[in-house]
């Protein structure tokens, strides 16, 4: 198990516990989010990956952050499963990325980067992964509409004897 | 195009729309090989008969051999992780079935049990046991046709029928106990939509019976087969530490030594009580991948085998007293309690408390850990619903694997890894 005291006299009291069934969650701010996760890799074994996802807060009710980005490590010796997550602001939804750390990273950040418009600087091929690179909007925003902006309505159809 | 790569945006004075994205390499190729005048360029998919699904792969060929490989998805798109934002916990299992639509009720299992941890229900034994044999079963139906197909793409047509009869059988089984066969829609919050009958444990003992014969039929076709064994040995190696940092799981992990499987390590449902082998292998190729499946198809059988003979009694469903399950029809009809309780459950604004909180629970489905984070937010559906797709992560070692491969390796590789386009894009 992590000890949370530890990793508090390392990165800084801001780093918060919380607990929900079974999962274990730390809260970290921005800034110290690489040195973390990378000590979290190298000294508490955290070798895994599982995930890395984002929720955009816009919608529910109290929260003060624009987005959180989760990143769910898995401990492949222990079984310790640790979620941390990072609150994320408009206008610069930058975080630094985690490829160097873990190569499983590079299409998950790519997804989150293409859904949710959060950018992650030193990436190598940050690119739109699901939608189209014209695609202009980050459909997993809750400031975009289920329906679309017309994307579909819009789309250019070359016919047969048109082409 | 001499510098192997796609030239973007006109070729020969006609516009070529939509140009989805550009062709930018993800893994920069070495300068010595990229300007050799004979790279050449091939592009495989969207629509192949290999890939089974609709993705697209941008190959860079010094001959046959493969230097590097792009590739693009997002074809089959669909916004599901949207849609699980508008539908509820219910409604939503619709969605999860057409993911990895080769097992859909192993989808639907994973994610009402991601929403039931979330709401903190505990199912009935009986229940636990049923969607057991059904997970496996699902397994069981995933390792079949992928077996299958990649014997078919590396010129196994018998064995690809063989085991496609046999998953005529689950269709017939999974149809016996939900109405349907394909995407069966079968569970809820709390239970499964209608019990199953001593005609549907009958089914599942005769297939359980009659099942080795086949497999030792098809492993007597492809185990030991030249060819075949030719064609996989040594093809898209991956070390443990690879598949560990390309955060892998399931088949494609414990084929290269990575000894974990969610049923043994976080047991739920009923696992904890059965008796069962982890498959590993520490061969790391396809042929290591294809055995690990085969042998998980033994140890399946197995599972399903004790959970049959031990199913409890008793409901299927957890009680209506829980306020999140619908009352029995009888009830409905002929008492006020229990029409207003229907009208509960059902009626959008209604519905029962659902924590404030966020959950990641994941289960081991036949591609892997399939896991859902699910942000709760006091209504009866979700406020996020991120799936962790197996194929996606899966597929981005693809490039890596295929690196320095004949072409037609390509095909075993993607056979090796089971992409599922579907739950790919989702």
């Amino acid at each position: 198990m992590v000890c949370l005291t530890e990793l508090q006299q390392k990165f800084g009291s801001q780093i918060v516990e919380s607990h929900f069934r079974d999962n274990r969650r730390i809260d970290v701010p921005a800034s110290t989010l690489l040195p973390l996760l990378t000590s979290l890799k190298t000294d508490y074994g955290f070798s895994m990956l599982v995930d890395l996802t984002a929720v955009d807060w816009l919608e529910y009710d109290g929260a003060t952050d624009r987005f959180s980005v989760i990143y769910l490590l898995l401990n492949m010796d222990s079984g310790e499963r640790l979620a941390v997550r990072v609150p994320v602001n408009l206008p610069e939804a930058v975080l630094p990325s985690v490829y160097g750390l873990w190569r499983g990273a590079d299409w998950m950040e790519r997804e989150v980067w293409d859904m949710f418009g959060i950018s992650f600087s030193g990436h190598p091929d940050l690119r739109r992964i699901l939608m189209p690179e014209e695609f202009d909007a980050f459909p997993l925003r809750k400031d975009y509409p289920l329906k679309g902006r017309g994307e579909r309505h819009n789309f250019p159809v070359i016919t047969r004897s048109g082409s | 195009m001499t510098d192997g790569r796609v030239p973007a945006g006109v070729s020969d004075g006609l516009l070529v729309w939509p140009l989805s994205m550009p062709l930018t390499p993800v893994d920069t190729l070495e300068t010595a090989s990229a300007e050799r005048e004979y790279v050449w360029t091939l592009n495989f998919g969207p629509q192949h008969p290999a890939t089974h699904t609709t993705l697209r792969l941008v190959l860079t060929l010094d001959g046959e051999k493969v230097l590097n490989a792009v590739p693009y998805i997002g074809y089959l798109h669909s916004g599901f992780e949207k849609l699980g934002e508008h539908l509820d916990f219910n409604q939503y299992v619709t969605i999860v079935d057409r993911m990895n639509y080769l097992s859909p009720l192993a989808n639907e299992i994973a994610w009402h049990h991601t929403v039931e941890k979330l709401l903190g229900i505990e199912l009935t034994p009986r229940c636990k046991y049923l969607r057991t044999i059904l997970a496996e079963l699902m397994r069981m139906h995933d390792h079949l046709l992928n077996l299958g197909t990649t014997a078919l793409d590396l010129g196994g047509f018998t064995a690809f029928l063989y085991f496609f009869q046999q998953r005529e059988h689950i269709y017939d089984i999974v149809e016996l106990a939900s109405g349907q066969r394909f995407h069966t829609s079968y569970t809820r919050v709390g239970g499964v939509l209608f019990d199953v009958n001593t005609d549907w444990i009958n089914r599942v003992r005769k297939f359980i019976r009659e099942f080795p014969k086949v497999y030792d039929e098809v492993d007597r076709l492809l185990t030991k087969n030249r060819i075949f064994v030719d064609r996989t040995k040594g093809i898209g190696y991956l070390s443990r530490e690879e598949v560990i940092n390309f955060s892998a799981v399931g088949p494609v992990a414990r084929a290269s030594g990575v000894e974990r499987d969610l049923r043994r390590d976080e047991p739920y449902l009923a696992y904890a009580d059965l008796d069962f082998d982890v498959i590993c292998s520490r061969g790391g190729d396809c042929y290591a991948r294809y055995l690990v499946r085969m042998q998980e198809l033994l140890e399946s059988l197995k599972i399903i085998e004790q959970a049959v003979e031990n199913i409890p009694g008793g409901p299927v469903n957890i009680g209506v007293e829980s306020d999140m399950v619908l009352p029995s029809k009888p009830s409905v009809y002929r008492s006020i309690e229990g029409l207003i309780q229907h009208f509960e459950v059902i009626m959008p604004n209604r519905g029962y408390d659902v924590p404030r909180e966020q959950i990641y629970a994941a289960t081991e489905s036949p591609n892997g850990e399939l896991g859902f984070y699910i942000v709760g937010n006091a209504e009866t559906r979700a406020y996020r619903a991120r799936t962790r797709p197996p194929s996606l992560i899966h597929f981005s070692m693809f490039p890596h694997m295929i690196r320095n491969h004949q072409l037609s390796d390509v095909v075993a590789v993607l056979g090796s890894i089971n992409i599922i386009a579907a739950e790919l894009d989702r």
